[in-house]
Protein backbone atom coordinates (compact mmCIF):
# COMPACT_ATOMS: atom_id res chain seq x y z
CA UNK A 1 0.00 0.00 0.00
CA UNK A 2 1.05 2.90 -0.93
CA UNK A 3 0.44 6.53 0.28
CA UNK A 4 0.93 8.13 -3.44
CA UNK A 5 1.02 6.43 -6.59
CA UNK A 6 1.54 8.63 -9.47
CA UNK A 7 1.19 7.21 -13.47
CA UNK A 8 2.89 9.15 -15.90
CA UNK A 9 6.74 9.51 -15.31
CA UNK A 10 7.37 12.72 -17.77
CA UNK A 11 8.47 16.01 -16.57
CA UNK A 12 5.18 16.56 -14.63
CA UNK A 13 4.68 13.16 -12.77
CA UNK A 14 7.84 12.50 -11.95
CA UNK A 15 8.86 15.65 -10.37
CA UNK A 16 5.52 15.16 -8.36
CA UNK A 17 6.57 11.87 -7.47
CA UNK A 18 10.17 13.52 -5.95
CA UNK A 19 8.19 16.17 -3.93
CA UNK A 20 5.74 14.23 -2.25
CA UNK A 21 8.76 11.19 -1.37
CA UNK A 22 10.71 14.48 0.17
CA UNK A 23 7.64 15.41 1.87
CA UNK A 24 7.64 11.53 3.88
CA UNK A 25 5.12 9.64 1.72
CA UNK A 26 5.54 6.42 0.60
CA UNK A 27 5.55 7.17 -3.21
CA UNK A 28 5.06 4.89 -6.45
CA UNK A 29 5.96 6.59 -9.88
CA UNK A 30 5.02 4.27 -12.61
CA UNK A 31 5.75 4.62 -16.76
CA UNK A 32 5.80 2.41 -19.70
CA UNK A 33 9.22 3.97 -20.94
CA UNK A 34 12.52 2.14 -19.25
CA UNK A 35 13.58 5.38 -17.30
CA UNK A 36 11.88 8.68 -16.53
CA UNK A 37 11.37 11.64 -19.01
CA UNK A 38 8.11 11.04 -20.81
CA UNK A 39 7.95 12.02 -24.49
CA UNK A 40 9.40 15.35 -24.07
CA UNK A 41 12.41 14.39 -22.26
CA UNK A 42 12.82 10.76 -23.79
CA UNK A 43 15.47 8.64 -22.16
CA UNK A 44 17.91 7.58 -24.98
CA UNK A 45 18.03 4.03 -26.31
CA UNK A 46 21.22 1.82 -24.45
CA UNK A 47 22.44 1.54 -28.25
CA UNK A 48 23.50 5.31 -28.46
CA UNK A 49 27.04 5.34 -26.57
CA UNK A 50 27.72 9.13 -27.07
CA UNK A 51 25.85 12.13 -28.88
CA UNK A 52 25.75 15.42 -28.34
CA UNK A 53 24.30 17.09 -25.34
CA UNK A 54 21.10 18.78 -26.41
CA UNK A 55 18.96 20.85 -23.70
CA UNK A 56 16.24 18.01 -23.65
CA UNK A 57 19.08 15.50 -23.14
CA UNK A 58 20.44 17.79 -19.86
CA UNK A 59 16.86 18.61 -18.60
CA UNK A 60 15.64 14.99 -18.79
CA UNK A 61 19.28 13.63 -17.01
CA UNK A 62 18.77 16.15 -14.06
CA UNK A 63 14.98 14.68 -13.77
CA UNK A 64 16.64 11.10 -14.13
CA UNK A 65 19.07 12.15 -11.48
CA UNK A 66 16.92 13.81 -8.95
CA UNK A 67 14.73 10.74 -9.05
CA UNK A 68 17.47 8.06 -8.84
CA UNK A 69 18.74 9.83 -5.21
CA UNK A 70 15.03 9.90 -4.23
CA UNK A 71 12.76 7.44 -2.25
CA UNK A 72 10.49 7.06 -5.01
CA UNK A 73 9.78 3.20 -5.70
CA UNK A 74 10.06 3.60 -9.76
CA UNK A 75 8.39 0.97 -11.57
CA UNK A 76 9.30 1.07 -15.38
CA UNK A 77 8.80 -0.85 -18.30
CA UNK A 78 5.19 -1.53 -16.47
CA UNK A 79 1.66 -0.70 -17.72
CA UNK A 80 -1.51 0.18 -15.71
CA UNK A 81 -4.45 -1.38 -17.31
CA UNK A 82 -6.89 -0.92 -14.83
CA UNK A 83 -7.92 1.53 -12.15
CA UNK A 84 -10.48 0.93 -9.58
CA UNK A 85 -11.65 2.95 -6.74
CA UNK A 86 -11.98 0.93 -3.46
CA UNK A 87 -14.80 0.78 -1.19
CA UNK A 88 -12.54 2.73 1.57
CA UNK A 89 -11.72 5.45 -0.87
CA UNK A 90 -8.70 3.86 -1.75
CA UNK A 91 -7.33 3.48 -5.54
CA UNK A 92 -6.43 -0.21 -6.85
CA UNK A 93 -4.36 -0.11 -10.35
CA UNK A 94 -4.33 -3.40 -11.88
CA UNK A 95 -0.38 -3.18 -13.60
CA UNK A 96 1.45 -5.46 -16.02
CA UNK A 97 5.33 -5.90 -16.25
CA UNK A 98 6.09 -5.63 -12.32
CA UNK A 99 6.17 -8.24 -10.12
CA UNK A 100 2.48 -7.17 -8.31
CA UNK A 101 -0.39 -7.55 -10.13
CA UNK A 102 -2.21 -5.14 -8.20
CA UNK A 103 -1.22 -1.76 -6.47
CA UNK A 104 -2.94 0.04 -4.10
CA UNK A 105 -2.67 3.66 -2.78
CA UNK A 106 -4.19 6.42 -0.86
CA UNK A 107 -3.67 9.55 -3.41
CA UNK A 108 -3.34 9.27 -7.04
CA UNK A 109 -2.08 11.41 -9.52
CA UNK A 110 -2.31 10.86 -12.75
CA UNK A 111 0.26 12.44 -15.40
CA UNK A 112 -0.29 10.52 -18.78
CA UNK A 113 0.72 13.41 -20.77
CA UNK A 114 -0.60 14.00 -24.33
CA UNK A 115 -1.57 11.93 -27.77
CA UNK A 116 -1.94 12.78 -30.82
CA UNK A 117 -3.75 14.15 -32.98
CA UNK A 118 -4.38 12.76 -36.60
CA UNK A 119 -6.46 13.98 -39.33
CA UNK A 120 -7.20 10.68 -41.40
CA UNK A 121 -7.12 11.43 -45.16
CA UNK A 122 -6.89 8.02 -47.67
CA UNK A 123 -3.47 6.52 -47.82
CA UNK A 124 -2.95 7.43 -44.17
CA UNK A 125 -2.32 4.09 -43.24
CA UNK A 126 0.58 3.72 -45.76
CA UNK A 127 3.40 2.06 -44.24
CA UNK A 128 6.52 5.12 -44.32
CA UNK A 129 3.26 7.66 -42.83
CA UNK A 130 4.79 8.51 -38.77
CA UNK A 131 2.79 10.59 -36.27
CA UNK A 132 4.81 13.78 -35.74
CA UNK A 133 5.18 13.38 -32.04
CA UNK A 134 5.80 9.80 -33.28
CA UNK A 135 9.10 11.50 -35.49
CA UNK A 136 10.24 13.14 -32.21
CA UNK A 137 10.12 9.80 -30.45
CA UNK A 138 12.44 8.69 -33.02
CA UNK A 139 14.59 11.28 -32.82
CA UNK A 140 14.94 11.49 -28.66
CA UNK A 141 15.05 7.88 -28.39
CA UNK A 142 17.59 6.63 -31.37
CA UNK A 143 19.10 9.56 -32.85
CA UNK A 144 17.58 8.78 -36.04
CA UNK A 145 15.76 10.39 -38.57
CA UNK A 146 12.97 8.35 -41.20
CA UNK A 147 14.96 7.01 -44.22
CA UNK A 148 15.02 9.08 -47.68
CA UNK A 149 12.78 11.78 -48.01
CA UNK A 150 10.69 12.76 -45.49
CA UNK A 151 7.58 14.80 -45.91
CA UNK A 152 6.17 16.85 -43.09
CA UNK A 153 2.89 17.76 -42.83
CA UNK A 154 0.06 19.34 -40.43
CA UNK A 155 -0.15 22.39 -38.02
CA UNK A 156 1.37 23.68 -34.76
CA UNK A 157 5.02 24.22 -33.98
CA UNK A 158 5.81 20.48 -33.84
CA UNK A 159 6.08 20.67 -37.81
CA UNK A 160 8.61 23.22 -37.28
CA UNK A 161 10.84 21.24 -35.20
CA UNK A 162 10.19 17.51 -37.02
CA UNK A 163 11.25 19.18 -40.08
CA UNK A 164 14.43 21.08 -38.80
CA UNK A 165 15.60 18.36 -36.30
CA UNK A 166 15.03 15.54 -39.71
CA UNK A 167 17.57 17.99 -41.50
CA UNK A 168 19.96 17.94 -38.12
CA UNK A 169 20.21 13.95 -38.05
CA UNK A 170 21.06 13.65 -41.54
CA UNK A 171 18.26 13.16 -43.38
CA UNK A 172 16.45 14.87 -45.83
CA UNK A 173 12.99 16.75 -46.46
CA UNK A 174 11.29 17.27 -49.62
CA UNK A 175 8.58 19.90 -48.27
CA UNK A 176 6.45 21.33 -45.35
CA UNK A 177 2.91 21.48 -45.17
CA UNK A 178 1.34 23.84 -42.80
CA UNK A 179 -2.21 24.03 -42.56
CA UNK A 180 -1.67 27.32 -40.56
CA UNK A 181 -1.32 30.77 -42.79
CA UNK A 182 1.57 32.90 -41.82
CA UNK A 183 -0.93 35.36 -40.10
CA UNK A 184 -1.82 32.06 -37.74
CA UNK A 185 1.71 32.33 -36.49
CA UNK A 186 1.53 36.34 -36.86
CA UNK A 187 -1.37 36.04 -34.72
CA UNK A 188 0.11 33.82 -32.14
CA UNK A 189 3.64 35.69 -31.14
CA UNK A 190 2.61 38.27 -28.95
CA UNK A 191 1.38 35.67 -26.88
CA UNK A 192 4.38 33.58 -27.16
CA UNK A 193 6.78 36.67 -26.38
CA UNK A 194 6.30 35.66 -22.79
CA UNK A 195 9.27 33.40 -23.52
CA UNK A 196 12.14 34.95 -25.58
CA UNK A 197 14.46 31.68 -25.40
CA UNK A 198 11.51 29.37 -26.72
CA UNK A 199 10.74 31.85 -29.79
CA UNK A 200 14.46 32.29 -30.07
CA UNK A 201 14.74 28.26 -30.98
CA UNK A 202 11.28 28.51 -33.21
CA UNK A 203 12.84 30.81 -35.30
CA UNK A 204 16.00 28.88 -35.80
CA UNK A 205 13.93 25.72 -36.87
CA UNK A 206 12.60 27.83 -39.72
CA UNK A 207 15.71 29.37 -40.60
CA UNK A 208 17.29 25.79 -40.49
CA UNK A 209 14.91 25.13 -43.70
CA UNK A 210 15.05 28.43 -45.54
CA UNK A 211 19.01 27.90 -45.40
CA UNK A 212 18.35 24.52 -46.88
CA UNK A 213 15.61 25.53 -49.16
CA UNK A 214 12.63 23.27 -48.04
CA UNK A 215 9.88 24.66 -49.26
CA UNK A 216 7.51 25.42 -46.81
CA UNK A 217 3.82 25.55 -47.94
CA UNK A 218 1.34 27.28 -45.83
CA UNK A 219 -2.12 27.55 -45.49
CA UNK A 220 -2.11 23.60 -47.31
CA UNK A 221 -2.92 20.44 -46.21
CA UNK A 222 -2.73 16.53 -47.18
CA UNK A 223 -5.47 15.56 -49.44
CA UNK A 224 -3.84 11.89 -50.15
CA UNK A 225 -1.26 9.89 -49.11
CA UNK A 226 0.06 7.98 -52.33
CA UNK A 227 1.86 4.41 -52.87
CA UNK A 228 1.12 0.98 -52.87
CA UNK A 229 2.64 -0.72 -50.20
CA UNK A 230 4.42 2.38 -48.88
CA UNK A 231 4.36 6.20 -49.33
CA UNK A 232 5.79 7.78 -53.02
CA UNK A 233 4.32 10.93 -52.37
CA UNK A 234 1.24 13.11 -50.92
CA UNK A 235 -1.17 14.91 -53.27
CA UNK A 236 -1.65 18.35 -51.11
CA UNK A 237 -3.91 21.49 -51.98
CA UNK A 238 -4.59 25.00 -50.72
CA UNK A 239 -6.89 25.23 -47.63
CA UNK A 240 -9.30 28.07 -46.83
CA UNK A 241 -9.53 29.65 -43.09
CA UNK A 242 -11.56 26.75 -42.21
CA UNK A 243 -9.02 24.01 -43.28
CA UNK A 244 -11.71 23.32 -45.96
CA UNK A 245 -9.25 21.94 -49.29
CA UNK A 246 -9.91 24.50 -52.16
CA UNK A 247 -11.01 22.60 -55.40
CA UNK A 248 -8.62 23.04 -58.20
CA UNK A 249 -5.52 23.50 -56.47
CA UNK A 250 -3.86 19.89 -55.90
CA UNK A 251 0.00 19.59 -56.24
CA UNK A 252 2.08 16.53 -56.20
CA UNK A 253 5.03 15.90 -53.87
CA UNK A 254 7.78 13.19 -53.43
CA UNK A 255 8.79 11.67 -50.83
CA UNK A 256 8.84 8.54 -49.15
CA UNK A 257 7.73 8.92 -45.17
CA UNK A 258 5.48 11.82 -44.28
CA UNK A 259 5.51 12.53 -40.81
CA UNK A 260 1.89 14.32 -39.67
CA UNK A 261 0.06 15.34 -37.00
CA UNK A 262 -2.52 18.12 -36.08
CA UNK A 263 -1.53 19.19 -32.19
CA UNK A 264 -1.33 17.28 -29.10
CA UNK A 265 -4.55 16.24 -27.39
CA UNK A 266 -4.94 15.09 -23.42
CA UNK A 267 -4.67 11.78 -22.66
CA UNK A 268 -7.76 11.19 -20.48
CA UNK A 269 -7.69 7.95 -20.42
CA UNK A 270 -6.73 7.21 -17.22
CA UNK A 271 -8.50 9.74 -15.40
CA UNK A 272 -11.92 9.05 -17.27
CA UNK A 273 -11.59 5.10 -16.05
CA UNK A 274 -11.11 6.36 -12.76
CA UNK A 275 -14.01 7.90 -13.05
CA UNK A 276 -13.68 11.88 -12.80
CA UNK A 277 -15.68 14.39 -14.54
CA UNK A 278 -14.59 16.18 -17.43
CA UNK A 279 -15.34 18.77 -19.86
CA UNK A 280 -14.44 19.96 -23.29
CA UNK A 281 -11.97 22.65 -23.56
CA UNK A 282 -10.56 23.68 -27.26
CA UNK A 283 -8.06 25.97 -26.24
CA UNK A 284 -7.02 23.25 -23.98
CA UNK A 285 -6.84 20.73 -26.47
CA UNK A 286 -10.01 19.06 -25.98
CA UNK A 287 -11.13 16.67 -23.79
CA UNK A 288 -9.66 17.46 -19.98
CA UNK A 289 -10.20 16.58 -16.33
CA UNK A 290 -12.51 19.50 -14.52
CA UNK A 291 -9.89 20.01 -11.70
CA UNK A 292 -8.96 23.00 -9.30
CA UNK A 293 -5.85 25.15 -9.47
CA UNK A 294 -3.97 22.28 -7.47
CA UNK A 295 -5.13 19.32 -9.66
CA UNK A 296 -7.43 18.24 -8.03
CA UNK A 297 -10.23 16.30 -9.68
CA UNK A 298 -13.61 15.48 -9.08
CA UNK A 299 -12.87 12.73 -6.94
CA UNK A 300 -10.93 12.69 -3.26
CA UNK A 301 -7.69 10.94 -3.77
CA UNK A 302 -7.63 11.77 -7.35
CA UNK A 303 -5.18 14.52 -9.31
CA UNK A 304 -4.24 15.34 -11.96
CA UNK A 305 -1.32 17.30 -13.80
CA UNK A 306 0.92 17.95 -17.01
CA UNK A 307 -0.96 17.96 -20.60
CA UNK A 308 -2.91 15.00 -19.95
CA UNK A 309 -4.75 17.95 -17.97
CA UNK A 310 -5.09 20.71 -20.27
CA UNK A 311 -2.15 21.15 -22.75
CA UNK A 312 0.05 24.00 -21.88
CA UNK A 313 3.12 22.28 -22.85
CA UNK A 314 6.70 21.11 -21.26
CA UNK A 315 7.94 24.35 -19.72
CA UNK A 316 4.67 24.11 -17.76
CA UNK A 317 4.43 20.69 -16.66
CA UNK A 318 7.48 20.60 -13.75
CA UNK A 319 5.52 23.16 -12.02
CA UNK A 320 1.74 21.81 -12.78
CA UNK A 321 3.39 18.55 -10.81
CA UNK A 322 4.52 20.75 -7.98
CA UNK A 323 1.29 22.11 -7.48
CA UNK A 324 -0.64 18.34 -7.80
CA UNK A 325 2.05 17.52 -5.27
CA UNK A 326 1.41 20.36 -3.08
CA UNK A 327 -2.38 19.43 -3.15
CA UNK A 328 -1.80 15.60 -2.00
CA UNK A 329 0.55 16.99 0.68
CA UNK A 330 -2.45 19.65 1.84
CA UNK A 331 -4.79 17.04 1.55
CA UNK A 332 -2.74 14.11 4.03
CA UNK A 333 -2.47 17.26 6.71
CA UNK A 334 1.11 17.64 5.70
CA UNK A 335 2.48 21.13 5.32
CA UNK A 336 4.47 22.14 2.52
CA UNK A 337 6.42 25.01 1.91
CA UNK A 338 5.09 27.05 -1.24
CA UNK A 339 7.89 26.34 -4.18
CA UNK A 340 5.59 27.29 -6.99
CA UNK A 341 6.32 30.13 -8.63
CA UNK A 342 2.98 31.77 -9.62
CA UNK A 343 4.23 34.05 -11.94
CA UNK A 344 6.75 31.35 -13.87
CA UNK A 345 3.65 29.50 -14.19
CA UNK A 346 1.26 32.21 -15.54
CA UNK A 347 4.26 32.76 -18.11
CA UNK A 348 4.70 28.83 -19.28
CA UNK A 349 0.84 28.74 -19.51
CA UNK A 350 0.50 31.64 -21.44
CA UNK A 351 3.18 30.17 -23.92
CA UNK A 352 1.65 26.69 -24.10
CA UNK A 353 -1.63 27.72 -24.97
CA UNK A 354 -0.75 29.91 -27.79
CA UNK A 355 1.46 27.07 -29.27
CA UNK A 356 -2.17 24.63 -29.05
CA UNK A 357 -4.66 27.26 -30.20
CA UNK A 358 -2.19 26.87 -33.34
CA UNK A 359 -3.89 23.66 -33.55
CA UNK A 360 -7.73 23.80 -32.60
CA UNK A 361 -9.18 21.80 -35.53
CA UNK A 362 -11.10 23.77 -37.53
CA UNK A 363 -14.67 23.05 -39.31
CA UNK A 364 -12.92 22.45 -42.34
CA UNK A 365 -10.61 19.52 -41.45
CA UNK A 366 -13.98 17.49 -41.71
CA UNK A 367 -13.83 17.48 -45.63
CA UNK A 368 -10.32 15.77 -46.02
CA UNK A 369 -11.81 13.09 -44.56
CA UNK A 370 -13.29 11.26 -48.04
CA UNK A 371 -15.83 8.43 -48.02
CA UNK A 372 -13.33 5.79 -48.48
CA UNK A 373 -10.95 6.84 -45.75
CA UNK A 374 -10.29 4.13 -43.49
CA UNK A 375 -11.20 6.27 -40.18
CA UNK A 376 -10.38 3.78 -38.36
CA UNK A 377 -7.38 1.81 -38.56
CA UNK A 378 -7.36 -1.21 -36.60
CA UNK A 379 -11.37 -2.32 -37.50
CA UNK A 380 -10.81 -0.76 -41.04
CA UNK A 381 -13.92 1.44 -40.89
CA UNK A 382 -14.20 3.60 -43.64
CA UNK A 383 -16.00 6.89 -43.66
CA UNK A 384 -19.20 5.95 -45.56
CA UNK A 385 -19.97 3.75 -43.03
CA UNK A 386 -19.59 6.30 -40.22
CA UNK A 387 -21.50 8.73 -42.13
CA UNK A 388 -24.42 6.07 -42.89
CA UNK A 389 -24.84 5.00 -39.30
CA UNK A 390 -25.08 9.33 -38.27
CA UNK A 391 -27.68 9.05 -40.87
CA UNK A 392 -29.51 6.23 -39.05
CA UNK A 393 -29.32 7.71 -35.76
CA UNK A 394 -26.48 7.37 -34.45
CA UNK A 395 -25.65 10.65 -32.16
CA UNK A 396 -23.02 9.56 -30.08
CA UNK A 397 -19.70 7.80 -30.23
CA UNK A 398 -20.78 5.09 -28.42
CA UNK A 399 -23.88 4.28 -30.99
CA UNK A 400 -21.48 4.96 -33.66
CA UNK A 401 -18.87 2.35 -32.14
CA UNK A 402 -21.73 -0.60 -31.33
CA UNK A 403 -22.95 -0.06 -34.93
CA UNK A 404 -19.41 -0.24 -36.48
CA UNK A 405 -17.43 -1.57 -34.43
CA UNK A 406 -15.21 1.77 -34.94
CA UNK A 407 -12.85 2.29 -32.26
CA UNK A 408 -13.08 -1.41 -30.51
CA UNK A 409 -9.59 -2.34 -31.93
CA UNK A 410 -6.72 -2.59 -30.08
CA UNK A 411 -5.60 0.97 -30.60
CA UNK A 412 -8.91 1.64 -27.55
CA UNK A 413 -9.94 4.09 -29.77
CA UNK A 414 -7.10 6.73 -29.87
CA UNK A 415 -6.63 7.23 -33.53
CA UNK A 416 -10.51 7.29 -34.86
CA UNK A 417 -12.48 9.42 -31.88
CA UNK A 418 -11.42 12.56 -32.68
CA UNK A 419 -12.30 11.98 -36.37
CA UNK A 420 -15.67 10.53 -35.42
CA UNK A 421 -16.44 13.73 -33.55
CA UNK A 422 -15.38 15.79 -36.05
CA UNK A 423 -18.04 14.15 -38.64
CA UNK A 424 -20.84 14.00 -36.27
CA UNK A 425 -19.88 17.42 -35.62
CA UNK A 426 -20.52 18.60 -39.06
CA UNK A 427 -23.48 16.03 -39.83
CA UNK A 428 -25.65 17.22 -36.13
CA UNK A 429 -24.14 20.45 -35.60
CA UNK A 430 -24.03 19.53 -31.76
CA UNK A 431 -21.06 20.87 -29.79
CA UNK A 432 -18.54 18.61 -29.17
CA UNK A 433 -19.76 18.58 -25.08
CA UNK A 434 -23.00 16.89 -26.62
CA UNK A 435 -21.18 14.59 -28.61
CA UNK A 436 -19.39 13.60 -25.90
CA UNK A 437 -17.05 10.62 -25.63
CA UNK A 438 -17.51 6.49 -25.80
CA UNK A 439 -18.14 5.57 -22.27
CA UNK A 440 -14.28 4.40 -20.53
CA UNK A 441 -13.16 0.73 -20.33
CA UNK A 442 -11.02 -1.11 -19.16
CA UNK A 443 -7.86 -2.37 -20.68
CA UNK A 444 -5.89 1.62 -20.61
CA UNK A 445 -3.35 -0.69 -22.75
CA UNK A 446 -3.56 -3.80 -24.17
CA UNK A 447 -2.94 -6.99 -22.65
CA UNK A 448 -2.15 -10.16 -23.20
CA UNK A 449 -4.78 -13.31 -21.51
CA UNK A 450 -1.63 -14.35 -19.41
CA UNK A 451 -0.91 -10.73 -18.01
CA UNK A 452 -4.78 -10.87 -16.49
CA UNK A 453 -5.88 -14.75 -16.52
CA UNK A 454 -5.50 -15.58 -12.73
CA UNK A 455 -7.70 -12.86 -12.16
CA UNK A 456 -10.97 -12.60 -14.01
CA UNK A 457 -13.60 -14.86 -15.43
CA UNK A 458 -13.15 -15.45 -19.43
CA UNK A 459 -16.96 -14.04 -19.50
CA UNK A 460 -16.12 -10.88 -17.75
CA UNK A 461 -12.46 -10.47 -19.91
CA UNK A 462 -11.92 -6.69 -20.61
CA UNK A 463 -9.76 -7.15 -24.05
CA UNK A 464 -11.83 -5.96 -27.06
CA UNK A 465 -11.82 -8.45 -29.23
CA UNK A 466 -9.26 -8.42 -32.00
CA UNK A 467 -6.63 -7.15 -29.87
CA UNK A 468 -3.62 -8.34 -31.64
CA UNK A 469 -1.11 -8.41 -28.07
CA UNK B 1 24.53 11.05 -43.85
CA UNK B 2 21.51 9.49 -46.07
CA UNK B 3 21.15 6.66 -43.48
CA UNK B 4 19.86 8.92 -40.94
CA UNK B 5 22.81 8.52 -39.30
CA UNK B 6 24.78 11.31 -37.94
CA UNK B 7 28.83 11.89 -37.46
CA UNK B 8 28.23 13.08 -33.64
CA UNK B 9 26.49 9.86 -32.46
CA UNK B 10 28.54 6.91 -31.29
CA UNK B 11 26.09 3.84 -31.86
CA UNK B 12 26.92 0.64 -29.81
CA UNK B 13 27.82 -2.63 -32.37
CA UNK B 14 25.91 -3.79 -35.23
CA UNK B 15 24.35 -7.44 -34.59
CA UNK B 16 22.01 -9.27 -36.86
CA UNK B 17 18.49 -10.74 -36.13
CA UNK B 18 15.86 -12.30 -38.54
CA UNK B 19 12.65 -10.72 -39.62
CA UNK B 20 10.59 -13.04 -41.82
CA UNK B 21 13.38 -14.95 -43.18
CA UNK B 22 15.94 -11.96 -43.60
CA UNK B 23 18.57 -11.00 -41.91
CA UNK B 24 18.97 -7.43 -40.60
CA UNK B 25 21.52 -5.59 -38.98
CA UNK B 26 21.19 -3.34 -36.05
CA UNK B 27 22.54 -1.60 -33.37
CA UNK B 28 22.13 -3.75 -30.40
CA UNK B 29 19.99 -2.61 -27.91
CA UNK B 30 17.89 -0.63 -30.26
CA UNK B 31 14.34 -1.10 -30.92
CA UNK B 32 13.09 -3.62 -33.81
CA UNK B 33 11.38 -0.51 -35.47
CA UNK B 34 14.49 1.19 -35.11
CA UNK B 35 16.29 -1.34 -36.41
CA UNK B 36 13.99 -1.91 -39.06
CA UNK B 37 13.57 1.29 -40.01
CA UNK B 38 16.99 1.83 -40.74
CA UNK B 39 17.30 -0.82 -42.91
CA UNK B 40 14.60 0.51 -45.02
CA UNK B 41 11.81 -1.93 -44.10
CA UNK B 42 8.15 -0.21 -43.26
CA UNK B 43 5.52 -2.73 -44.20
CA UNK B 44 5.35 -4.97 -41.06
CA UNK B 45 1.99 -6.64 -41.52
CA UNK B 46 -1.37 -6.19 -43.04
CA UNK B 47 -4.75 -5.21 -41.13
CA UNK B 48 -7.18 -7.92 -40.54
CA UNK B 49 -10.02 -6.16 -41.76
CA UNK B 50 -9.42 -4.35 -45.18
CA UNK B 51 -5.55 -5.83 -45.80
CA UNK B 52 -4.05 -2.62 -46.32
CA UNK B 53 -0.47 -2.73 -45.53
CA UNK B 54 0.82 -1.24 -42.00
CA UNK B 55 3.66 -0.18 -40.20
CA UNK B 56 4.81 1.48 -37.26
CA UNK B 57 2.86 4.93 -36.96
CA UNK B 58 2.90 6.45 -33.47
CA UNK B 59 6.36 4.66 -32.07
CA UNK B 60 5.71 5.41 -28.79
CA UNK B 61 3.43 1.78 -27.99
CA UNK B 62 -0.50 3.26 -28.28
CA UNK B 63 -1.27 2.61 -31.86
CA UNK B 64 -0.55 -0.91 -32.05
CA UNK B 65 0.27 -1.02 -36.05
CA UNK B 66 4.01 -2.44 -35.48
CA UNK B 67 2.60 -5.59 -34.27
CA UNK B 68 5.32 -8.42 -34.89
CA UNK B 69 5.66 -12.02 -33.77
CA UNK B 70 8.63 -13.46 -31.55
CA UNK B 71 8.26 -16.80 -29.85
CA UNK B 72 4.57 -16.92 -30.68
CA UNK B 73 3.78 -13.45 -28.65
CA UNK B 74 2.76 -10.73 -30.12
CA UNK B 75 4.79 -7.67 -29.24
CA UNK B 76 5.19 -4.37 -30.31
CA UNK B 77 8.43 -3.65 -32.53
CA UNK B 78 8.88 -0.14 -31.02
CA UNK B 79 9.01 -1.35 -27.58
CA UNK B 80 10.73 -4.47 -28.40
CA UNK B 81 14.74 -4.18 -28.34
CA UNK B 82 16.74 -6.17 -31.13
CA UNK B 83 19.13 -8.94 -29.55
CA UNK B 84 21.68 -11.11 -31.74
CA UNK B 85 20.63 -13.99 -33.68
CA UNK B 86 16.49 -12.87 -32.86
CA UNK B 87 13.67 -14.64 -34.80
CA UNK B 88 11.08 -12.20 -35.91
CA UNK B 89 7.93 -12.88 -37.73
CA UNK B 90 5.66 -11.08 -39.61
CA UNK B 91 1.72 -11.48 -37.77
CA UNK B 92 -0.62 -13.41 -40.27
CA UNK B 93 -3.14 -11.66 -42.02
CA UNK B 94 -6.58 -12.21 -40.37
S1 LIG C 1 4.22 2.12 -33.73
FE1 LIG C 1 2.43 2.44 -32.56
S2 LIG C 1 2.59 0.88 -31.09
FE2 LIG C 1 4.46 0.69 -32.16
Amino acid sequence: MFDAIVIGAGPAGANAAIILSENGLKTALIDEQRDAGGQVWRVKSKSILKAPITEAVEQGDALRDRLKSSNVTAKFNCRVWHIERQENGHWQLSVVGDSEKKLTTKALIIATGAQERVIPVPGWTLPGVFGLAGATALFKEHMMAPMRRTIVAGNGPLLFYVASETLRLGGRVSAVISLNSRMDWLKSLPAMLSNPALIGQGLKWIFTLYKNRIPIYWQHAIKAVEGENTVDGVTICKVDQDWAPVAGTDQYIHGENLCYGQGLMPAVEATRLAGADHHYDEKLGGWVPTIDQWGRTSMSGLYACGDNAGIYGALAAPIRGSLAAEAVCEDAGINLKKRVDSKKLKAAKNFGLAATALTIPRSGLEALITDETEVCRCEGIIRQEIDFEIKTGAQSPNAIKSGTRCGMGPCGGRYCMEAIALITQHRTRKTREEIGLPTARPPLRPVTIDDISDDLDYDDLPIPGVSPL
Amino acid sequence: MTDGNNDHILRSKEISFIFDGVSVTGHDGETVAAALLRGGITHLRNAPNSGTPRGMFCIMGACQECVIEIDGRKVEACRTTISEGLVIRRVPDV
